[in-house]
Parts: C-alpha cells; sequence; structure tokens
C-alpha cells in the first residue's frame, strides 16, 4: 500500500506541510518495499484559484490508498480524493513525516 | 435613478446608511433598496417587510456525458480555472470554480458537456410601505459574485419604474463585485471614516469610481472621532461631503440591536434628510 | 514554526488593530503576514520602509493584435462576458470584463489574439518598527484577491521566519469567505476570530467559523465593543462554547482604539487598561498553540 504525506521537503524528516492544495512537495512512502519516493508540487503556485483539484488530481496519477495532511483539503479536492478512493487523514500539521507516518500506524490520527 | 452607497473598507456604515436613507425616503415616496453584497448581505437584518417574492439565481456549468464522452481531455485542456479535470475514466466538474465561459462544452468533439442551469443563490424581494427590498444571497462556497450581482440589478431594473429612487448596498473593496454594484449607478455615495484606515481606503474608493467615470460625493460617519485627514483630502481634491454623521455610541448600541437609527437618534435623522434632499436635486439636474 | 491567522466575517471589527497589538507585543519573535490584501491598511500602523517589492501576476487577460485581425468576429461570438467590443471598427477587450477565459484566443483562426497574465499589484517586503519583517500587497485598482496572491503572501513570510528561526507568523487574513480567506487558513495552527456584539457581527462569525470548522483548525475568540448590547453578547457566548471555541478575550467598547490608530499607534502602545486586556489574550494565544 502507498502512503502519501503532505510535506515541506523529500525525505522522511521533512516537515510536514499542512496544506493540502499548495503543499510544497509529497512524499510518498510504499508500505511492500518500505521505499520513499517524493513530488514537487511547487509549480501549484501559478494557479490563482482550484489548486485544491489540480493537486489531487496529480495525487490520482501516483495510485496512492492513503493521504496524511495537516488541516485536510477543501471540498472540490475532497471530492476528487473520494472518487480516486484515497482515504484521508488529519492533524499531522505539526510533525515530521516520519513521526506522521508512527502516528498513522498507531492509529492516532483523525480520518478526515 | 441609481444610487450606489459604497466605500472601500468593510465596517464604515454602508448598510446602516443604505438602510436608513432608504426607509426614511420611503416615508414619503416608493423606493427601492438592493442589497449586493451578496456574499454577506446583512440589510435584511434591519429592514422587516412581508415577503413576497423568491426566485431561484442560476448560472450555466456544464454537466458531464458519461455515453458519448470519448475522453480525449480536451475539456480540461481548455479550461483556464481548473473547473474540469479528467480523473481516469471520468470528468469532474467543479462548479464553483466555473466561470460559466462555455469553452469546454462548445469545443467538446462529441458535444458531451452539455451546458445545465446550476443554483448559484436566491433573489429575495419585500415590501415594507413604500420599500420594496430586494435581497441576492450566495451560496457558501460559490466564488463568483459578480453573476449574482448582474442578474438582481437586472431583476431591479426589470420590475420598477426608471424614475424610482433605487439605492445599492455595494459589497466593500476595490475588485470585480464592487465595479459591477457601482457601474450601472448614476451616482455613487462613499462611505468613510475620519480616521487613518478610513482615508486609506477612501483613496482606493475614489481612484475606482473614478475609472468608472461616475459623478461621487462622500459622507462621513463617526464624525468628530479620528482626525481631519478625510476632509482635508476631499477639499484638496475637490471632493463633497454632503453630510457628517456623528460618533456616538447610542448609534452603535441601535444598530447592535438592529434596529434602525433614524427614528430615535435625531442627528441620524438630519443627516438621512439632507443626502435625500442632495438626491432630489441631484435627480433634478442641479447637481 | 507556527502560523497563526486572525479573521474576522464583518469589517470594522477592529481585526487590523488587533493584530497590530500583536505584532506589537511579539516584537522580533515573528514575522507579519498581511493577507487582508483587499483593504491593506496594517501598514499604517507598522512604520513599514518598503524595502522590497515585486509585481505580482494573476490570472489572464486577451489581447487582439489587430493587425493579424480579420475582424470575423468570432471572438465576439463566443465571448460570454461581452468583453469584445468593436470600437472604431476594431475587435478590442474590455480589460474590465474580460474574465481571462482563453476561449477567444482558442478559436481565433489567425491567432490573433494572445492570452497573457495580468499585472495584478505587487507585493512588498518591509522592516517594520516592531524590529521584525513583514510581507504584505498593494492591489492595483479592479484587480482581485486570490488565493494564488494570499499564497505568495504567506510563502514569503514562512520563508522568512525560517531562514530567520521565528516561531510564529502572524497573519491579518482575508475577508469574506471566498477562495482569499480559504487559502489564507490552510496551514493555520491556530484562528484568532475578531467578532462585535451586534446582529450581524453574529450573523458573519457563525457564517466564517463554517469555513474554520471545516479545516478543523483550533479557533479562539476576540469579542470587541462586548459592552454594545448584553442580548447578543449572550448569543455570541452561547455560540462559542457550543462549538468549542475559547473565549480569549472580551474589550468593551472604547474610542481609545480610533484615537491609537489615528496616532498611528496600536492600541497596547496608546492605552494601558486596553492594553492589558489585548496582551492576556496574546499569552493565552501563545500558551495554546505552546509558542
Amino acid at each position: 500500500m502507498k502512503i502519501v504525506f503532505t510535506a515541506k521537503g523529500t525525505g522522511l524528516d521533512s516537515a510536514m506541510d499542512p496544506r493540502f492544495g499548495r503543499t510544497e512537495f509529497f512524499v510518498i512512502y510504499d508500505e511492500e518495499s518500505e521505499s520513499i519516493d517524493s513530488y514537487d508540487n511547487r509549480a501549484i503556485e501559478n494557479e490563482a484559484h482550484g489548486a485544491g483539484p489540480k493537486t489531487a488530481q496529480k495525487l490520482a496519477e501516483y495510485g496512492v490508498q492513503v493521504l496524511i495532511t495537516g488541516n485536510g483539503p477543501g471540498n472540490n479536492a475532497a471530492r476528487v480524493l473520494q472518487a480516486a478512493g484515497t482515504k484521508v487523514y488529519v492533524g499531522a500539521g505539526d510533525m515530521t513525516v516520519r513521526e506522521a507516518l508512527e502516528a498513522y500506524k498507531k492509529g492516532e490520527l483523525k480520518e478526515f | 435613478m441609481k444610487i450606489a452607497i459604497a466605500s472601500g473598507k468593510g465596517g464604515t456604515g454602508k448598510t446602516t446608511l443604505s438602510t436608513n436613507l432608504a426607509s426614511y425616503i420611503a416615508e414619503s415616496r416608493d423606493c427601492v433598496l438592493a442589497d449586493l453584497d451578496v456574499e454577506e448581505p446583512n440589510s435584511g437584518l434591519f429592514i422587516k417587510g412581508e415577503l413576497i417574492h423568491v426566485e431561484d439565481k442560476f448560472k450555466m456549468i456544464p454537466e458531464w456525458n458519461r455515453e458519448t464522452c470519448e475522453l480525449c481531455g480536451n475539456c480540461q485542456k481548455v479550461c483556464n480555472f481548473n473547473a474540469v479535470l479528467k480523473m481516469g475514466k471520468m470528468i469532474m466538474v467543479f462548479p464553483e470554480l466555473c466561470h460559466g465561459c462555455y469553452a469546454c462544452s462548445e469545443l467538446c468533439p462529441t458535444g458531451s458537456l452539455p451546458m445545465k442551469f446550476k443554483k448559484m443563490g436566491e433573489l429575495k424581494s419585500y415590501r415594507t410601505g413604500n420599500l420594496h427590498f430586494i435581497e441576492s444571497r450566495l451560496i457558501i462556497g460559490e466564488e463568483q459574485a459578480v453573476p449574482l450581482i448582474k442578474q438582481t440589478i437586472d431583476y431591479v431594473n426589470e420590475n420598477f419604474d426608471m424614475e424610482m429612487i433605487k439605492i445599492y448596498d455595494s459589497p466593500p473593496g476595490t475588485s470585480c463585485p464592487v465595479i459591477e454594484a457601482t457601474k450601472d449607478a448614476d451616482l455613487v455615495i462613499l462611505v468613510t471614516e475620519p480616521t487613518p484606515f478610513g482615508l486609506h481606503d477612501l483613496k482606493l474608493a475614489v481612484e475606482t469610481v473614478k475609472q468608472l467615470g461616475k459623478p461621487f460625493v462622500v459622507v462621513i460617519n463617526r464624525h468628530g472621532i479620528g482626525n481631519d485627514g478625510v476632509e482635508r483630502y476631499c477639499k484638496e481634491d475637490d471632493i463633497e461631503i454632503i453630510a457628517r454623521v456623528p460618533n456616538d455610541r447610542l448609534i452603535a448600541e441601535t444598530y447592535a440591536r438592529g434596529d434602525l437609527l433614524y427614528p430615535v437618534i435625531p442627528s441620524v435623522k438630519e443627516a438621512v434628510k439632507v443626502i435625500s434632499g442632495y438626491i432630489e436635486s441631484f435627480k433634478r439636474g442641479e447637481k | 514554526m507556527k502560523e497563526i491567522v486572525v479573521i474576522s466575517g464583518k469589517g470594522g471589527t477592529g481585526k487590523t488593530s488587533i493584530t497590530a497589538s500583536f505584532a506589537h507585543i511579539a516584537g522580533e519573535e515573528i514575522i507579519v503576514a498581511d493577507c487582508d490584501v483587499d483593504a491593506a491598511d496594517m501598514h499604517l500602523l507598522m512604520g513599514p520602509d518598503f524595502g522590497q517589492s515585486e509585481d505580482f501576476y494573476s490570472g489572464e487577460l486577451a489581447y487582439i493584435d489587430q493587425d493579424a485581425c480579420i475582424k470575423c468576429g468570432k471572438c465576439q461570438e463566443v465571448c460570454r462576458f461581452d468583453a469584445i467590443p468593436i470600437i472604431d471598427g476594431q475587435y478590442i477587450v474590455d480589460p474590465l470584463e474580460c474574465e481571462g477565459c482563453g476561449y477567444c484566443a482558442r478559436i481565433c483562426p489567425t491567432e490573433a489574439i494572445t492570452n497573457s497574465e495580468q499585472n495584478v499589484g505587487k507585493w512588498l517586503l518591509s522592516g517594520i518598527r516592531t524590529g521584525a519583517s513583514m510581507v504584505h500587497a498593494r492591489l492595483n485598482i479592479g484587480a482581485e484577491n486570490s488565493g494564488k496572491l494570499v499564497a505568495k503572501v504567506k510563502n514569503e513570510a514562512k520563508a522568512i521566519a525560517e531562514e530567520k528561526n521565528k516561531r510564529a507568523v502572524l497573519v491579518d487574513g482575508s475577508p469574506g469567505i471566498g477562495c482569499p480567506v480559504v487559502s489564507s487558513l490552510s496551514g493555520a495552527a491556530f484562528t484568532v476570530l475578531v467578532t462585535e456584539p451586534t446582529v450581524s457581527g453574529l450573523h458573519d462569525l457563525k457564517r466564517v467559523y463554517t469555513l474554520v470548522k471545516k479545516f478543523g483548525i483550533k479557533a479562539g475568540c476576540i469579542i470587541n465593543k462586548a459592552d454594545l448590547n448584553e442580548t447578543v453578547l449572550g448569543d455570541t457566548k452561547i455560540f462559542l462554547s457550543e462549538e468549542d471555541i475559547v473565549l480569549l478575550a472580551e474589550i468593551p467598547y472604547n474610542d481609545k482604539f480610533t484615537e491609537a490608530m489615528t496616532n498611528g499607534k496600536t492600541v497596547v502602545e496608546w492605552d494601558t487598561e486596553l492594553g492589558k486586556i489585548v496582551s492576556g489574550s496574546w499569552e493565552k494565544i501563545k500558551e495554546i498553540v505552546k509558542l
């Protein structure tokens, strides 16, 4: 299963980015292979409106099952994530990616 | 005869002036008050009338037809607003982001995105004595205030006589919604406070109405507080101040209750009388 | 590094005065971001030096190259915004009406129409008199605030905060309930709602709180002009407790707010009594967000 994190950097020790639509990076963690991948989302800065759905669409291309973020997506982005079948967990805005992963495994994060 | 009440900054007393002025004028003749601050319409909190008409207001948005769509993705490519996205084998439309330009619909090779009506808000019309009060309210999450403002003005123009005095309570700011609300007006009344914030925002509002080429005058609210910056600016730029409403705690308290001011506060009654007189002489072409 | 965002649904509640007071108390500990770009007034109290500025582009605008135009009129036909009138025999784009949808450019047979990004104003980086830095913006007339501009102002502020190792960014949030306020709130660790006990104040507080709640952001409330109306004050407090919003302070109706502003000062510098109340609420916020 693939788990994706909204983050300010590209690794496990990067700080989480609490924003969804305008997050700077995604860190993608593959549970099976325990490998890390990342995606640079900073081009989203150029979108005046509708950053959320656009980012969610990008995410869907990666085929991730779980999204972990800070404050949660807006309505439009939530619709895209739902269509893609991605589960969303929130409340990890203050953590590092590693901490967020631990918190998720322990079931400490709230489902959006 | 259309009068837009506007201000650069929120909270300067636009709604207070609009509701009191319209109610005062309606004591002697027919008057229309239209709340065009469709994102946060508040005039209705001060006007209690009989609801006589309700209608839904619509905008046009595309609706996906799964049967005929060949998933070419052209719709997503031609949308400048991220309002249409292709998600795997599915096209998603985001009504709040759609500006209704028809590009995706008309450029679709298989005609799979016909434009359909979508509710964006509601218009209500109330009546109390000679006062006709029109209020439009945007649904939460809707981003485009301008089409609803436009349709509300159209409603007013279609339903009320040209000669009747119409007061437009405009949205705050200097962006598209306020331009939409004032560009149809014959006269703009800018409401401000005699403070540095008030002056700063008044200057922006003046630039906006000048760009539209509208005649405008100023009303100072909370007169006596702050400094003489606004008075000096108006004098230097030859802007007429037609009335000054004094700063008074009683006014704030009456407003807090949601009551009209002029029936109980003589200084406000005097001010609306002067403003209404100004509008009359403007109408006769004396100003 | 945490974002503390101050918002109010309704104008004139004292949001900017209170944010400026917080900025004064916090001094160099924080970076200030003014995202209320439609009525950007905070700089009037902060003594900014307008050190750096940069043009900001957002949205698009069509432009018709008259040399390439064959006057077929297709652009005017497809434009749903009546933005392409004929002036002196030429098809001209009216910049106030053009929504920048790009439809006309896509169907023009001679490719005479280009869509270009519109300069809507500038964003600025200033040193302010508290010793901190402030990021703010100035919009051109008729230009619209957007999630993009708010994000830009906040991102610049956050970058400086990281670089200088500051603990928080204090954001004066956008008004209303649209895209700019959503963008102001995204990323917030804590929201301060400024309201007044008037029927319209409470009405707009409830409307804007629906957004805060949706994002699950912790919120506190400052009731300004608290003694204006006992009934609405009571209703406001009931709403706060039902929604689990922390009551940070009740500030009495006082003309000293305006006096301070008139003198280019924050209220904490101007009046000891009011200053104490505002400082008290800042202390509470610090405690809640663990600054």
